[in-house]
């Protein structure tokens, strides 16, 4: 009897400690109030917000620093127009491409691929189908649809102007002409700078790009479209 | 006589579960290769529809899915619902045709939005009556099959599980049954030993041995102090783990899988966690990230779904993600109906202790899972490292500090590795372990 009463004091204890460990709780503290944040700290919660979420959009019409107009509706009109008209404004650098590649391989290259001909991991693994190559000539994509794309979304893509600011959609943009001209076999960006002699700046030489493709995609096409 | 006919008897019923054991695993392998049978019977009628399959899936699937609405219609038998010749051009070129005031063309145009849909000059006529082909496979026979096919998996799934039972179940009672025939066998051969007047030995009465023990002031003083030690050892790692957070991994509001999304389909872990890169906290993508892709995936593959986690369970946490962010599958459109998701926070640094992630992600370059351990293969999120002080100032002695493209300090790393007579300057040498950096 004793015995038995020894074991279950024993397993009771052994039970307690155990179920200190309990993955799903958090354990416990020593001096909570040190731990606890004074003032409302990111995602917290607090009983003077809406629904208590300490997450909010900012005020409507707040403008946020380094804040670039984009006067762009999310229409086919104004895409056609952002195709045109939208130039970047950054240098064409050998720091700003490699800062568009990284970005690139972050959140374009799941989809769109190393090399942008639209066979990502998700194509392969048939999560998303269809995705167009950069070099789709009936697209002829630009630096200025490519930003524009990159803000509103198009289609099944969506947007991501909450992931990427202003600069690095450019330098994202610079990144998706180098792999266009590589797919159609044509000079980058910065060799084709190098090649014009004259001031020109980096748009023209992003249009003069699409204009030599023309040709050459025409036979690249075939094997595109298959693929 | 009776022993005989007990052992006779637990041999039978060993031998019978066995062979029911076998008959129904069995059965549930037949069921297994019956599937894909039946799916590969489904044939087509009509131009050729492996060939239109590609071209779907190469050209259109990237707006237009079968059954279900969405940048574009569905397309399931779609050329019963128009002209053939008309479709044709309409598929060549469809602003063409908006813009020449085709009624149809515009009614559709004006539907989807004035939603342009690419030209396809590329595509000739005959590979355009194949995409049709495909795309006029009955939605019927081949969702029947695949549904039979996913019922008999399913059931075969179920049913590896019901026989994984029924073998632990059978086992468990042959042990029974065992162990019931040896008392039964013991009680008879003692009955039989008594009737027979054999006598057992009794045993003699000796000191305890605790009693032994508690006589013994050596002994018991020894004992002591061991025990006194080895509480004071556990009670010593009990506190200094309180405050650790240490693989805490709760349960989360949608059940958000790492391993499928960072390890299996390789998505980078700035995709969604965007903010890591430049600023203090590694934000909760807001759901318009998950939306990005899951606009698109409304459903898991089939062969997404594990054991522990069916394909079913996974989908009803895509449809919590649409409740949340007010997402119309039917329509494709928002609602505007948001109900924002409680996820729970698992890393949180008490507040005296100062931390920024763009310091690390970006400056120093260290990888997420340095300090995370390896989430793409967490099923579910957990805390891997304790996010104590002793753990911080480790790898900020261990860690060179990243020097290269990194002009502005080139000269400042240089005097501090002259200083130190090292090539190379640690976090620590830096001053990366001096209180002021993280307390203030």
């Amino acid at each position: 009897m004793k015995n038995s009463l020894h074991i279950t004091i024993a397993l009771l204890v052994a039970s307690t400690l155990v179920s200190c460990f309990n993955e799903k709780e958090r354990n416990y503290q020593y001096f909570p109030n040190m731990y606890q944040p004074v003032g409302y700290e990111a995602y917290g919660e607090g009983d003077i917000f809406v629904n208590g979420q300490e997450a909010k959009l900012p005020a409507e019409g707040s403008v946020p620093r380094g804040y670039v107009p984009f006067d762009y509706e999310n229409t086919t009109a104004d895409k056609a127009r952002a195709k045109t008209e939208l130039k970047n404004p950054f240098e064409i650098s050998e720091e700003n491409i490699n800062e568009g590649e990284a970005l690139y391989t972050i959140y374009c290259a799941v989809c769109h691929g190393d090399k942008g001909d639209g066979q990502g991991i998700l194509a392969e693994r048939e999560k998303f189908l269809g995705i167009p190559s950069y070099a789709d000539p009936a697209r002829d994509i630009t630096m200025g649809d490519t930003y524009f794309v990159q803000v509103h979304g198009l289609n099944a893509m969506g947007s991501y102007a909450s992931q990427v600011d202003h600069k690095e959609r450019w330098q994202i943009a610079m990144h998706v002409m180098d792999l266009k001209a590589a797919l159609n076999g044509n000079p980058g960006l910065l060799e084709s700078k190098k090649q014009n002699t004259s001031d020109s700046t980096e748009v023209d030489t992003s249009e003069q790009d699409n204009d030599n493709t023309n040709d050459t995609e025409a036979s690249n096409t075939s094997e595109e479209e298959t693929n | 006589m009776k022993k005989v006919k007990y052992r006779n008897l637990s041999s039978f019923l060993s031998f019978l579960l066995l062979a029911l054991l076998l008959t129904v695993s069995t059965s549930v392998s037949a069921q297994d290769e019956a599937a894909p049978d039946e799916a590969a019977a489904t044939e087509s009628a009509g131009g050729d529809v492996a060939a239109g399959e590609d071209l779907f899936k190469a050209n259109c699937a990237a707006c237009h899915k079968l059954d279900r609405k969405a940048t574009g219609p569905a397309l399931r038998g779609v050329a019963d619902k128009y002209d053939r010749d008309w479709l044709h051009s309409w598929i060549k070129d469809s602003q063409a045709m908006v813009k020449a005031g085709d009624p149809q063309a515009v009614k559709i145009f004006e539907e989807y939005n004035g939603a342009v849909m690419q030209s396809f000059p590329q595509l000739s006529d005959i590979d355009i009556d194949n995409i049709l082909a495909y795309t006029s496979q009955p939605k019927t026979e081949p969702q029947v099959a695949q549904t039979a096919a996913g019922g008999a998996q399913g059931t075969g799934d179920g049913g590896g599980g019901v026989t994984n039972d029924i073998v632990l179940g059978a086992l468990a009672l042959v042990f029974l049954l065992l162990v019931v025939m040896l008392f039964l066998v013991t009680n008879t051969l003692k009955r039989i030993a008594t009737a027979q007047g054999v006598e057992y030995p009794e045993k003699e009465k000796r000191t305890p041995i605790w009693k032994a023990f508690v006589q013994n002031q050596f002994l018991v003083l020894v004992t002591t102090i061991v025990l006194l030690l080895g509480a004071g050892y556990f009670a010593f790692g009990y506190m200094m783990q309180i405050g650790v957070d240490e693989g805490y991994a709760p349960v989360q509001p949608i059940h958000y899988s790492h391993k499928i999304h960072a390890g299996d389909n390789g998505i980078d872990c700035n995709y969604c966690h965007s903010s890591a890169r430049r600023s203090k906290h590694s934000g909760i993508p807001s759901l318009n990230v998950c939306m990005n892709c899951h606009k698109n995936i409304a459903e898991v593959a089939p062969e997404t779904a594990t054991e522990e986690y069916s394909k079913e369970f996974y989908d009803g946490e895509i449809s919590k993600l649409y409740d949340a962010v007010g997402w119309d599958v039917e329509e494709q459109a928002y609602t505007g109906e948001e109900k924002p998701v409680k996820w729970v926070r698992i890393h949180n640094l008490p507040d005296l202790a100062y931390f920024n992630h763009s310091q690390h992600v970006t400056v120093a370059g260290i990888a997420c899972q340095e300090c995370h351990g390896p989430v793409e293969e967490f099923e579910i999120m957990k805390q891997h490292a304790p996010l104590t002080m002793g753990w911080c100032i480790e790898c900020h002695r261990e860690t060179n500090v990243k020097m290269e493209s990194n002009e502005y300090y080139d000269k400042i790393h240089e005097q501090l590795a002259q200083k130190y007579g090292v090539e190379k300057v640690t976090v620590a040498q830096m001053g990366g372990i001096e209180c002021g950096k993280c307390h203030y």
